[in-house]
C-alpha cells in the first residue's frame, strides 16, 4: 500500500481556499431565499447571519453567533460556499461552527466581543479564517494567529464607504513602510505589534507586584512566549517585504453599498468585495446584487459601472462623520 | 510564447506566477481583445458560477471555440470546460467527460495528498472543495485518486481537479505549455 500522506485542514489549503475567492463578491444573507438570490446574481460565496450589521446596530443588545438551524438552512440552499461569523475570541462558537461544517469563520467585529484580551488561536481550527483589520499591525497579528483572510473592517451597517477607504489606505501605506525597511526596522515593527499581547499579563502584574515587567520567556498567547510572537510577527513583516502585499487574500468590508463603492475598493487593490446590509436593505435586492457583481467583475470599465447603476436605489445609510465614538463598532479587536 | 490566465475570478496570480516559473510569458485575459496573441488559455479555480456566465457575457466560450485556442482547466476551470456537470450548469463542453461540482464535500473535507502523474511521476495534489470526475469519454486520464480519475488530456487540452498552482509545482503548467 503507497502511503498516500493525506492531511486535511493544513494551512496551504487555508490559504487556499481563500485564494478562490479572488474577485469575487461575498453577500451577507438571512434566509434561504436571499442565499439563493445572492448566488443566482453571481456572489462567489454567502455569509449566513440572523441579522444583517444595519439591524445588529439598530436592535442593540448582544449579537453572537447565528442559530446553527439558520446556517444549515443556509448551506442546504447553495452550492457556494458557506462563511459565518464568530465573536471575536469565542473558541467555543468557533469549533461549533467547524463541527457544523461551514467553509469559512469570521471572528467579527459586528458581532459582540468575547474576550477582551485575545483572539482566537487560529491554528487550532481546521477551518479557515477571515478578520477585520483597520491598519498593518492588525493584518499582521490576525496572519500570525492563522487568518487565512483578512477584510478591511470599515464601518459595518452604515453604508458609508469612508472607513473601508480608511483602512485599505492604511494598510496600503503600512505595506509601502515594509517595503521600505531594512531588517532591524522589521524587528522593531514586529516588537511594537506584539505589544497588544502583553495587556493580561501587565494587568496581572501590575496588580501583583505593582510594575508589570515582561520577559521574552514568558508565555502570552496560547504556549507562544512573547519572543516567539515576535519572531512569528517577524516573520509575517518579511513575507510581505518580499511579496509586495499581505501573504494571505484582502478583500474590502464595512460600508460598500453600491456598485460604485465595490470599483472603487477594487481601484485601492483589495483582492474581492464582502457587501452587508447594502444589498438587502436597498430598494431592489436582486437588481442590487447583480450590479454589484457586474460592476465588481468589470472593475477597469467604467462603462459598465454607468450601465448597472442607471436606476438603483441604494440603501440609505448613516454618515459615520457625525457618528459618536461609542456607536462605531471598528474599535473592537486588540 | 504568451499564456493566458483567465482574470474573471479565482486563483489568477498563482497560475501567473506558475507560467513565469515555467520560463514563458503570462497575460491576464480579461476580454476576448486580451486573446489575439495567447497560445493557450489556463482557466483558475475559483467559482464556476461567476467564471462561467461571464466567460458567456464576454464571449470568451465563442472565441476559444472559433480558435481552437488550448486549454488548461483546474478545478472551476475544468467544471465551465466540462460537457456534463452534475449539480451545475456546462458552458464549454471541451472535455468529453462527467464532473460532479463539490463532490467531496465541503471545505473540512478539502485535502491534500500524494498522487501519481502519468509522465510526471510524484506530484502533491491539493484538493480544494474539489469536483470529481465521474465518467471520461474520450481523452487520457493521467492520474486516479481513490479509484476516480483526477487529471485528463485530450489533444492539447489538460484538466484537472486539483490546484497544482496552490502547491507552487510547475510541472504540470510545462507539461501543459510543451504541448502547445
Amino acid at each position: 500500500m503507497v502511503e498516500l500522506n493525506t492531511k486535511y485542514g493544513t494551512d496551504l489549503l487555508k490559504k487556499g481556499f481563500a485564494k478562490m475567492t479572488k474577485g469575487g463578491v461575498i453577500m451577507d444573507v438571512t434566509t434561504a431565499e436571499q442565499a439563493r438570490i445572492a448566488e443566482n446574481a453571481g456572489a462567489i460565496s454567502v455569509m449566513a447571519l440572523e441579522r444583517v450589521p444595519a439591524d445588529i446596530r439598530a436592535e442593540g443588545g448582544v449579537a453572537r453567533m447565528a442559530d446553527p438551524l439558520k446556517i444549515k438552512e443556509i448551506m442546504d440552499a447553495v452550492t457556494i460556499p458557506v462563511m459565518a461569523k464568530v465573536r471575536i475570541g469565542h473558541l467555543a462558537e468557533a469549533k461549533a461552527l467547524e463541527a457544523l461544517g461551514v467553509d469559512m469563520i469570521d471572528e467579527s467585529e459586528v458581532l459582540t466581543p468575547a474576550d477582551p484580551f485575545f483572539h482566537i488561536n487560529k491554528k487550532e481550527i481546521k477551518v479557515p479564517f477571515v478578520c477585520g483589520a483597520r491598519n498593518l499591525g492588525e493584518a499582521v497579528r490576525r496572519i500570525w494567529e492563522g487568518a487565512a483572510m483578512i477584510r478591511t473592517k470599515g464601518e459595518a451597517g452604515t453604508g458609508d464607504i469612508i472607513e473601508a477607504v480608511r483602512h485599505v489606505r492604511l494598510m496600503n501605506q503600512g505595506i509601502e513602510e515594509v517595503k521600505q525597511s531594512d531588517d532591524h526596522e522589521l524587528w522593531e515593527m514586529a516588537t511594537n505589534i506584539a505589544k497588544s499581547y502583553e495587556t493580561l499579563m501587565t494587568q496581572t502584574r501590575e496588580m501583583l507586584f505593582g510594575k508589570p515587567v515582561i520577559r521574552d520567556e514568558d508565555v502570552l498567547f496560547g504556549n507562544y512566549t512573547y519572543l516567539e510572537i515576535k519572531k512569528g510577527l517577524y516573520e509575517v513583516l518579511l513575507e510581505i517585504r518580499r511579496m509586495g502585499r499581505l501573504p494571505v487574500v484582502n478583500f474590502a468590508a464595512g460600508g460598500v453599498s453600491s456598485p460604485a463603492d465595490a470599483v472603487l475598493m477594487m481601484e485601492h487593490g483589495v483582492d474581492g468585495i464582502f457587501v452587508g446590509s447594502g444589498i438587502f436593505k436597498s430598494a431592489d435586492p436582486m437588481k442590487m446584487a447583480s450590479a454589484i457583481v457586474q460592476a465588481t467583475a468589470s472593475w477597469d470599465d467604467p462603462s459598465v459601472l454607468v450601465e448597472v447603476s442607471k436606476g438603483l436605489s441604494g440603501m440609505k445609510g448613516r454618515s459615520v462623520e457625525k457618528m459618536p465614538e461609542i456607536e462605531k463598532i471598528q474599535g473592537r479587536g486588540w | 510564447m504568451i499564456i493566458g490566465v483567465l482574470d474573471i475570478q479565482g486563483d489568477v496570480s498563482e497560475h501567473m506566477d506558475m507560467v513565469k516559473a515555467s520560463g514563458e510569458a503570462p497575460k491576464r485575459v480579461r476580454r476576448v481583445d486580451d486573446m489575439k496573441d495567447i497560445s493557450g488559455l489556463i482557466i483558475p479555480g475559483g467559482e464556476s458560477t461567476m467564471i462561467g456566465p461571464y466567460m458567456k457575457l464576454r464571449g470568451i466560450d465563442k472565441y476559444i471555440i472559433e480558435k481552437n485556442i488550448p486549454i488548461m482547466g483546474t478545478c472551476a476551470g475544468l467544471i465551465v470546460t466540462s460537457k456534463e456537470v452534475i449539480g451545475g450548469n456546462t458552458y464549454i463542453p471541451l472535455f468529453k467527460i462527467k464532473v460532479s461540482r463539490n463532490a467531496y464535500g465541503r471545505q473540512r473535507e478539502s485535502f491534500e495528498t500524494d498522487i501519481d502523474i502519468k509522465g510526471i511521476g510524484n506530484f502533491r495534489g491539493v484538493f480544494i472543495r474539489a469536483p470529481v470526475i465521474e465518467e471520461v469519454y474520450s481523452g487520457d486520464i493521467l492520474s486516479y485518486y481513490n479509484g476516480k480519475p483526477v487529471m485528463v488530456k485530450d489533444g492539447k487540452n489538460l484538466g484537472m481537479t486539483f490546484h497544482p498552482e496552490i502547491y507552487g509545482d510547475p510541472r504540470i503548467h510545462q507539461l501543459f505549455i510543451n504541448g502547445l
